[in-house]
């Protein structure tokens, strides 16, 4: 609707912007040091592009890459040769071909099939995966290629084209809103000067639209007709990967003096657009395309994405090895032990029976001992490959596509706003959530949600909008239990002596709650209003300002200056209203979105900016008589703003002749140039700020100045002669000629607009700040703002050590590497110092790193010492982080700490770090679908990430770990004890259990269960996840994949295996084992101890689980059943051999068998149990512990030991807002214990200096 | 600010417009397995339990194995080793010799005391020490197609080497083929008790389910040992396989190197200090491989067999369960850890250290 409207209202509204020359505005412009254009031509500088015609980039050597951009990983041909070669890179599966190569051969113990079909299935799963995960990004590609653009096709007329089919020289028409389709080179905009806006949010993340500007020489062409004469060539730099610089020069030569004159005009960056960036507030630009496809320069800041394994998995292969490395040892022993026995000279003639000499079997050929050992070699690598299951590989997979099922169908997880849900986007990483120690974080779009509020402002020494923050009306809130058993305390101890001032004492706090208590209220309508008249980037309620209120305070005049700096000193426009034309609301569009809210804020209190023009500016304000008038106010100079000078300032002349300077700009700055008599409101503005800064509002000094006349003449012409020099001091010139105006200001007040955080996120910073995991952020944002977001969402706090990395500005100027370095680590290496001192090192600290000298921090010789100090500081924040960077800071953080990082982003600036961290979150809320595309997870807000983690990655982690440490336990319990009857058989390899048995082993008997434990364990519910999210530590510390672990049940497997085969065999034989006298042959010992091995397996996993359904239940209980069902079936076949009527006839009827299966299946978990008893007794972990108390009471929830736990089960933390509020409860604490003896002395001596009391109580803020 | 106004714009458009129904339909559906809140059994060990479970597991196995190590006491049991014993004196330097000769005697006749009163039936066993009938050359080569049917006569590829005899040039099938066949154990008992001779009856020693489907009773031997090469005994060509019930006991194939095998029944019953008579025909060569081979004669319990083992298994674990459950019971009693105590959990624990 709106992008209809906005359209429809283009045409009539275009010539009426089009009047406004935006280079008339702007009095610094983009002027940068000439390109060095000497380099072009040079190596690494050739590209030479023929603009508007695309024919000549058709041969070499022009002929350049097309624009369709690929990101799949295979085609249909490379496809199966490729992702087979992927699958087969894993030891596991190489191991699995050979056996299963093997197993068509004589030598397999079983049929071939049972081997064959796991592989197959196991390797095909992956490659589906793999093909679905590539078909979606074919049709991503698929989608970006095809979108249309309006390509100049000759004779001044446009058509649309895919950009696919896009090639170096066109000339392309891109209109608003709408992303650039490769690198272009700008000629002319909308706007008669050329400039136009550029949202280059994918690219770096930051919110503030860029201007870019055309050359004077090709302004001119800034109609569709016109194109038909253009000719140009450019040659520039080849392409790279650097966002932020592009060199090279623009031969033009005009039409009508053809070949006669060409001209060459430097090119810049300024002139520059890159693909994946998108144009805003203009109408249209035409551009010549540069680059295409893979040269783009995103692209090349793209990465390919890596295939990431999580780190138990990587660990399961060592376990692999391990395995293996038992594999080879019994199969060796096995063949050596074949060898001896083949070997021996009489050996044919002593063991008669097997007629060695005769038909010989290759594998007992005893005139070839060593053929015949090697191939039971082989043999025995088949048989005994049960120690390494395929079915593992099998089970994982199935399991983890289950756990992704279940995240992605949780309810909680499920965003009703954006309609979007938590979507596993790979199963391969589930476990890995419960283990992440570091999380780093974007933050436009990721912590807020890229809109700006009006919050706050302090005008003449007031504040208005509420006062008291969250973290001191919580704090005071907890305060208030403490303060009646202190008060009662005073109360005691000073009998009636000093009532009055007990009670004052407590005032400080109820005050302030009481206040809260209605600020609280308020903000409660506030937002009930907001959702009503739906002022967006206006969250302001305060009676005294608001319908006009403020024409009855004391000191109109300066009020009214500081709405007039709010309505005047700023660069932007207003725009009409679509939705409400019947009111009179403006809309605004601006530079940067701070200077929308506050035009938004000025018309709300009554001073609506309406008009301008080229040189004046519209006001429609209220007089101190509550009349509204239009004024004109003549805009003299715009003193622009830049991130060195930190301000901006207008000069106007008002309606009477009179010239002001309004000035906007950082406290610091403007409180340097404020005049003697300026200073009226100094102290408590700043107080103010400094309580907005806490709140993580973004703050702003408005100050103003009246000019003489004549002071004004000189400083203008001084300054139009600074204007008219051109050449690189002119900036420099420029700064120092405003600076002379700019002083002598008088303060006006400030204002506080919030950059609004997304639902959620403080109390999920908070969250899992208390798990223990650290929070870094990375920006391409400026400092300030990535300081007051991080405010915002409690990752500083005012206490803080706060160390600023930045290059000291002598040392950039020089911009030597070593001087540079040098200046960091000193740095460093000081800030460090504070870290590890004695007296300081449980302070927090905090590390703010800016992104030139973070390039230098993480080069190679100084980013151990960097990482150092950012591993001991609680939060880390970087800013100006280009993607590169980001991608770079997360694999250093990666590889130096080893710790497990996650990544979470939305922009496309964000993909590197995605791809680069162990997860990548992307936010599928607002931007692209490129972090999205790039991510392992994707989620539409980033408080989900709270229960993905705390909840689900607890339980998939503990999980996958019990479920692959028992799949372990299990295999070697079953391969090892045909192992052992290895030993019985002299080494021929015999195997005493039949074929079927082997196969139903994984396939049936066992594996059901540990599916159900991989999918269904809880060990404790996902509230108490939340409430204790000091059980998450367990993951991150690994206790439940350590190699204790690992290696407790291999060794409990070992056992089990020995107990169950030693005492079958030792019971079994040689006596009867029926009442009929019958003997045991290998079919029934083999069943007997398959039975007792069933039982045994999947009794153990009933010690495992703590978390029954009726699931689990079936699957246990049913797959011991079905052992049963089947020896029926398969001993009512006639054909079966050994095995026919095995159960009825002989094992069943027998007691025998049924009281050894129960004493040996006793026996072998008895191991077990004991341990698990002990180690429950006297070392229970903490999520027993926890079971047992909410097993305890019925009604945990107010139980005062149980809150008790919850708190303290949260992990020591310097962020979050729970620290904060601590913080702000001891320094409380502190003060009115310093107040409390303060009384004391007072009431012993005179009672005269209740104003100090006051004092003291100012100075808590 | 423009461009986030437009966004929202634009965002609430898909949100409140076209796409409402989708919306609701995107949302996951509840039920409890999806939201993994099945209800849930959540068995916690508390001392209550692990002391019941050790007290169940100890009043289950001790009168089990008090049952059992009876039950095995009640079983007479009389092994008697021979293949020493019945080598004549000047064969004792070279055994392999004497018992590959088939011109010598074999007889040998040994006395054997009855310990205790046997009730019938008393099995009659011959156990076979570091005999491998396990090993995968020797299991395998057999036929179960040729001993179940006449038709299948031919199909005796698993029972190489000895599959198939030249005779006369034709290559005909041996019945029953095969390694395990061929080496048929032959030695003969004989008792005599107070100069009658006890009556071993050696039908019905083996499974029914492999005289009546096994071995067919269509099958008869041929071309049974009369190859070069002889192996054990022979077997009686016009008596079906079904019926030669010591072949197929024979091809029972033991899982382990020392086994014993049925070779009869004795319907009577033996007192205590009768002596018995053992008239045995000493053929089997065993020797060659040092095996050792011995008479058993068994009564049977339910159980089966003598079978002390299982008994002191079951006591000992019954035992092992007693001691644990009372061990638990005094920590309990004298240091009892109540149950979810925080004091256990390791942020309380570490503040402790």
């Amino acid at each position: 609707m709106a992008t209809q409207s906005s359209a429809n209202s283009q045409n009539k509204k275009k010539n009426n912007k089009g009047k406004v020359k935006w280079s008339n505005l702007y009095t610094f412009s983009c002027f940068r040091p000439p390109p060095r254009l000497a380099e072009v031509g040079q190596p690494g500088f050739i590209r030479v592009v023929f603009c508007n015609d695309p024919g000549k980039h058709r041969t070499k050597p022009y002929k350049y890459c097309s624009n369709d951009v690929t990101t799949t990983k295979y085609n249909v041909i490379t496809f199966l040769p490729k992702s087979l070669f992927e699958q087969f890179r894993r030891v596991a599966n190489l191991y699995f071909l050979l056996v299963a190569v093997l197993s068509v051969t004589s030598l397999a113990p079983f049929s071939p099939l049972s081997l064959i079909a796991p592989l197959v299935f196991v390797v095909g799963i992956s490659m589906l995966k793999e093909g679905v995960e590539d078909w979606h990004r074919f049709i991503q590609d698929l989608e970006v290629n095809s979108r249309k653009v309006k390509v100049h096709i000759g004779d001044g007329k446009f058509v649309d084209r895919p950009w696919k089919v896009l090639r170096v020289g066109d000339v392309v028409k891109v209109n608003k809103n709408d992303y650039f389709p490769c690198d272009l080179l700008l000629l002319s905009s909308s706007y008669e000067d050329g400039v136009c806006y550029v949202e280059t949010m994918n690219l770096d993340g930051e919110t503030n639209l860029k201007i870019k500007r055309c050359l004077e020489c090709t302004l001119r062409f800034d109609e569709d007709i016109k194109f038909s004469k253009l000719k140009a060539v450019v040659k520039c730099e080849d392409p790279n990967s650097s966002l932020y610089t592009f060199v090279g020069n623009l031969e033009f030569g005009d039409e009508d003096e053809l070949n006669s004159s060409y001209s060459l005009f430097p090119l810049s960056n300024s002139q520059f657009l890159l693909r994946d960036s998108k144009l805003r507030n203009t109408d249209y630009v035409y551009g010549v395309v540069v680059f295409t496809g893979r040269d783009t320069k995103v692209v090349r800041n793209s990465m390919k994405s890596p295939s990431k394994r999580s780190r138990i998995e990587r660990k399961m292969d060592y376990v692999i090895y391990v395995l293996f490395f038992m594999l080879l040892l019994i199969s060796l022993i096995a063949s050596v032990g074949s060898v001896q026995y083949t070997d021996q000279e009489q050996t044919v003639e002593q063991w008669w029976y097997l007629q060695l000499m005769y038909d010989t079997d290759a594998s007992f050929d005893p005139r070839k001992p060593f053929v015949s050992g090697f191939l039971q070699f082989l043999r025995a690598l088949i048989l005994y490959g049960y120690l390494i299951p395929i079915s593992l590989y099998v089970s994982i997979e199935v399991v983890k596509f289950l756990q992704a099922m279940l995240i992605n169908n949780d309810q909680q997880l499920f965003d009703e706003m954006s309609g979007k849900s938590v979507e596993a986007r790979t199963s391969n990483l589930n476990e890995e959530l419960g283990q992440v120690e570091m999380i780093l974080t974007d933050k436009t779009g990721t912590l807020t949600c890229n809109q700006m509020e009006f919050r706050k402002c302090s005008i003449e020494g007031i504040s208005y909008g509420g006062d008291v923050n969250e973290i001191v009306r919580a704090a005071s809130q907890r305060m208030n239990i403490d303060i009646e058993s202190y008060r009662f305390n005073l109360d005691g101890d000073e009998s009636v002596s000093t009532p009055r001032d007990s009670v004052e004492m407590v005032e400080i706090s109820s005050d302030q709650i009481n206040e809260s208590k209605n600020s609280i209220l308020d903000g409660e309508h506030d937002v009930k209003n907001l959702g009503a008249t739906g002022i967006k980037g206006f969250n302001f309620r305060d009676k005294r300002l608001m319908n006009k209120m403020w024409v009855h305070g004391s000191n109109v005049w300066d009020m009214m200056m500081f709405f007039r700096v709010m309505a005047l000193c700023h660069t932007g426009i207003p725009v009409e209203n679509e939705e409400q034309s019947g009111s009179h609301k403006l809309k605004y569009e601006a530079e940067s979105p701070e200077e929308v809210t506050f035009l938004i804020a000025a018309q709300e209190f009554g001073f609506q900016f309406c008009r301008r023009t080229q040189s004046s500016m519209f006001v429609k304000e209220i007089d101190p008589s509550a009349s509204e008038v239009e004024r004109e106010y003549k805009l003299l100079n715009l003193l622009e703003f830049s991130s060195s000078r930190k301000r901006m300032s207008v000069i106007i002349r008002d309606e009477f002749g009179q010239i002001f300077l309004f000035c906007k700009g950082a406290d610091n700055i403007i409180f340097d140039r404020l005049g003697d008599g300026g200073r009226t409101y100094q102290h408590a503005t700043t107080l103010h700020l400094a309580n907005y800064a806490e709140d993580g509002l973004r703050t702003m000094v408005f100050a103003y100045k009246k000019i003489k006349d004549s002071e004004y003449e000189e400083w203008s012409s001084s300054f139009s002669k600074a204007k008219a020099i051109i050449g690189p001091e002119r900036e420099e010139l420029l700064e120092n000629v405003s600076e002379n105006i700019e002083k002598d200001l008088v303060l006006l007040g400030a204002v506080a607009v919030d950059d609004k955080l997304q639902d959620g996120v403080t109390e999920c910073i908070d969250k899992l700040a208390q798990a223990g995991l650290r929070i870094w952020l990375l920006t391409g944002d400026k400092k300030e703002t990535a300081v007051n977001i991080g405010f915002a969402c409690s990752l500083l706090r005012h206490d803080m050590h706060m160390f600023h990395l930045s290059l000291s500005r002598d040392v950039e100027s020089k911009n030597q590497l070593k001087a540079m370095k040098d200046d960091i680590l000193n740095q460093i290496k000081a800030s460090y110092q504070v870290t590890t001192n004695e007296n300081t090192k449980e302070d927090p600290f905090a590390l703010v790193v800016d992104g030139k000298a973070l390039e230098i921090a993480l080069t190679n010789d100084i980013k151990d010492d960097f990482l150092q100090l950012a591993v001991n500081c609680a939060s880390v924040i970087c800013c100006r982080v280009s993607p590169k960077q980001k991608a770079l800071i997360t694999r250093l953080v990666k590889k130096y700490t080893g710790k497990m990082t996650l990544a979470i982003g939305d922009g496309a600036n964000d993909v590197g770090m995605i791809q680069e961290a162990d997860i990548g979150i992307g936010i599928s809320g607002m931007e692209g679908m490129q972090a999205v595309m790039a991510s392992d997870f994707s989620m539409p807000q980033f408080r989900f990430l709270e229960r993905l983690l705390i909840v689900h990655g607890h339980w998939c982690y503990k999980r996958i770990s019990k479920m692959i440490l028992y799949f372990v336990y299990k295999n070697i319990v079953f391969g090892l004890t045909l192992f052992y009857y290895e030993l019985y058989s002299r080494f021929s390899g015999d195997v005493l259990y039949d074929g079927w048995y082997m196969v139903m082993f994984n396939l049936f008997l066992t594996s059901l269960p540990v599916i159900s434990l991989g999918v269904l364990e809880q060990d404790v519910s996902s509230d108490i996840c939340l409430q204790f999210p000091a059980l998450y530590q367990q993951g991150q510390k690994g206790i439940f994949f350590s190699w204790k672990q690992i290696i407790g049940w291999m060794g409990n497997g070992i056992l089990t295996s020995l107990v169950i085969s030693i005492l079958n065999v030792y019971i079994l034989s040689p006596s009867a084992f029926r009442k009929g006298g019958q003997v045991v042959d290998i079919a029934h010992l083999g069943v007997t101890t398959y039975t007792t091995i069933v039982w045994t397996v999947n009794c153990q996993i009933v010690l495992i689980i703590t978390h029954f359904t009726w699931i689990q239940h079936i699957f246990i209980w049913g797959s011991i059943f079905s052992w049963y069902i089947f020896l029926l079936f398969y001993g009512a076949l006639p054909y079966s051999k050994r095995e026919y009527k095995l159960l009825v006839e002989a094992v069943g009827p027998a007691p025998m068998y049924w009281i050894v299966v129960l004493l040996v299946v006793v026996i072998s978990l008895l191991p077990y149990f004991i341990y698990m008893v002990i180690q429950r007794s006297f070392y229970p972990m903490d999520d027993l512990v926890i079971q047992e108390m909410k097993h305890g009471r019925k009604v945990v929830v107010d139980d005062e030991m149980w809150l008790r736990e919850k708190k303290s089960s949260r992990k020591a933390t310097h962020i979050g807002v729970s620290a904060r509020v601590d913080a702000k409860i001891l320094y409380l604490k502190d003060q009115l214990h310093k107040k409390r003896m303060f009384i004391i002395k007072s009431t012993t001596n005179s009672p005269i200096r209740r104003s100090i009391t006051i004092n003291t109580l100012e100075n808590r803020d | 600010m423009n461009c986030t106004l437009k966004r929202d714009a634009d965002m609430n458009e898909v949100t409140n417009g076209a796409s409402k129904s989708k919306r609701i339909s995107k949302k996951p559906q509840y039920s409890r397995f999806t939201q993994q809140e099945l209800p849930a059994w959540k068995p916690i060990l508390t001392p209550g339990w692990v002391i019941t479970s050790f007290l169940a597991i100890a009043f289950l196995f001790i009168p089990i194995g008090l049952v059992s190590l009876f039950a095995s006491e009640r079983v007479v049991e009389i092994v008697y080793r021979y293949d020493q014993d019945c080598v004549p004196e000047m064969y004792r330097g070279n055994v392999t010799a004497y018992i590959q000769n088939s011109l010598t005697n074999k007889t040998c006749i040994e006395n054997i005391t009855v310990p205790k009163r046997m009730d019938p039936p008393i099995f009659v066993y011959y156990q076979l020490d570091n005999f491998y009938q396990n090993h995968r050359r020797y299991v395998k080569s057999r036929s179960d197609k040729q001993l179940r049917s006449a038709a299948y006569e031919f199909s005796t590829k698993e029972c190489e080497p000895e599959a198939r005899l030249n005779k006369s040039r034709v290559s005909v099938p041996i019945v029953p083929c095969g390694l395990i066949a061929w080496s048929l154990f032959n030695d003969t008992y004989n008792l005599i008790m107070k100069d009658k001779v006890l009556d071993i009856n050696k039908k019905g020693i083996a499974w029914k389910s492999d005289t009546k489907v096994k071995f067919g009773s269509n099958v008869y031997p041929k071309n049974f040992q009369s190859n070069d090469l002889i192996g054990g005994g022979k077997l009686n060509e016009s008596i079906p396989l079904s019926e030669q019930e010591d072949l197929i006991v024979w091809m029972r194939t033991a899982a382990l190197p020392t086994f014993r095998k049925l070779y009869g029944k004795i319907n009577t019953s033996l007192e205590a200090h009768d002596t018995i008579t053992v008239v045995l025909e000493n053929n089997y060569n065993t020797y060659s491989f040092g095996g050792q081979k011995k008479l058993v004669l068994s009564t049977t319990s339910w159980i089966g067999g003598k079978n002390d083992f299982l008994g002191i298994a079951y006591l000992t674990v019954g035992g092992i369960c007693l001691f644990m459950a009372l061990n638990f019971i005094l920590l309990y009693v004298f240091k009892p850890r109540p149950l979810g105590d925080p004091s256990y959990l390791s942020w309380n624990r570490k503040a402790v250290n």
